[in-house]
């Protein structure tokens, strides 16, 4: 507990897991359910996807107010305003940081992710630690994670239980006035846009800043 | 439309239903408000053993103050905690929907 990250050491390679499902796809093939094109065709459009297209709407919402409304009201439409293909039968919700409400996204049933957006979960978030504390005790995983929100700020844990997925879109850090879109993209890490913490810059606390893109921690 | 509008104070049913439903435990019996609607959906619980889920069913994104929902929660008593709840799990708070 002591690093920091007890998550991050979570691996499922070897599991009996990654077994079984290597034995169900090799039925579903043997039988015609599915086939190799089709299974082929969904690792790619998985693979397409990054936290990195999360953090282009989030740096877009940062300079343009009126993408922002759009992101919050219609995510999928504005998602595609990007080249984002966000289409599909799930529903997204951004919910959006203030100075009063810090949000954290947690699914404790399974591990339901705007995949569509942000590609594969980190392990961590389908732990099953992740999943019961974040819940119960968001502020110790916050810490844990190196993030502690200031005093008198509302958090609000969305347990994403049903149909719809949700992302983060946390506030615009202080001292980025003179940064492009671009350069903001930068600073928005994966972790913030599930909400355990929010994006590095050199006005958070030391872990923080040590997981600054190097591109920014040369100007440090 | 819908049983329940936003604002509407509703408790979780506290019932037992066998196989896959997406009511976490934690939240069985716990009170609080609707937050919004947030449409209506095919229902998981009959997706997921190769049924039609129809028909659909309202959605609630329901609100939940932690302090009533963990005993000796550690944080602000401001804090909140969302989850999303099917029509056919609440109740109106103080007596059956």
């Amino acid at each position: 507990m002591s690093e920091g990250h007890p998550h991050e050491e979570i691996r499922h390679e070897s599991s009996p897991y990654a077994a079984r499902i290597r034995a169900i796809e090799a039925l579903l093939l043997e039988k015609g359910v599915l086939t190799e094109p089709e299974i082929q065709d969904r690792i790619a459009y998985m693979e397409a996807r990054s936290p990195a297209n999360g953090a282009r709407l989030v740096a877009r919402a940062w300079v343009d107010p009126e993408f922002k409304e759009r992101l919050l009201s219609d995510t999928k439409g504005a998602a595609q305003e990007l080249g984002i293909d966000a289409s599909g039968p799930v529903e997204f919700v951004v919910v959006e940081n203030t100075p009063a409400v810090h949000n954290l996204i947690v699914c404790t049933l399974c591990s339901c992710y705007p995949r569509a957006i942000l590609g594969r979960p980190p392990d961590w978030y389908k732990s099953f630690e992740y999943r019961s504390r974040a819940v119960r005790e968001p502020h110790a995983v916050m810490r844990e994670f190196g993030f502690e929100p200031p005093e008198g700020v509302e958090v609000a844990v969305h347990d994403s239980t049903a149909d719809i997925r949700y992302m983060v879109l946390p506030m615009r850090p202080p001292g980025t006035q003179d940064m492009n879109e671009e350069q903001l993209a930068e600073l928005v890490t994966r972790d913030s846009l599930i909400g355990v913490s929010v994006p590095a810059t050199q006005g958070n606390n030391g872990s923080a800043l040590q997981r600054l893109p190097r591109s920014v921690r040369r100007d440090t | 439309m819908t049983a329940f509008e936003p604002g509407d104070r509703v408790r979780v049913r506290a019932a037992e239903k066998p196989g896959h439903v997406r009511t976490p435990g934690y939240l069985k019996g716990k009170e609080g408000r609707i937050d919004s609607v947030l449409g209506t959906f095919r229902s998981p619980e009959d997706l997921a053993y190769g049924l039609s889920g129809e028909p659909e069913r309202p959605l609630y994104k329901v609100e939940f103050l932690q302090t009533e929902v963990w005993d000796g929660y550690q944080g602000p008593a401001s804090d909140r905690l969302y989850a999303d709840l099917y029509e056919q799990w609440l109740e109106r708070e103080g007596g059956a929907s």
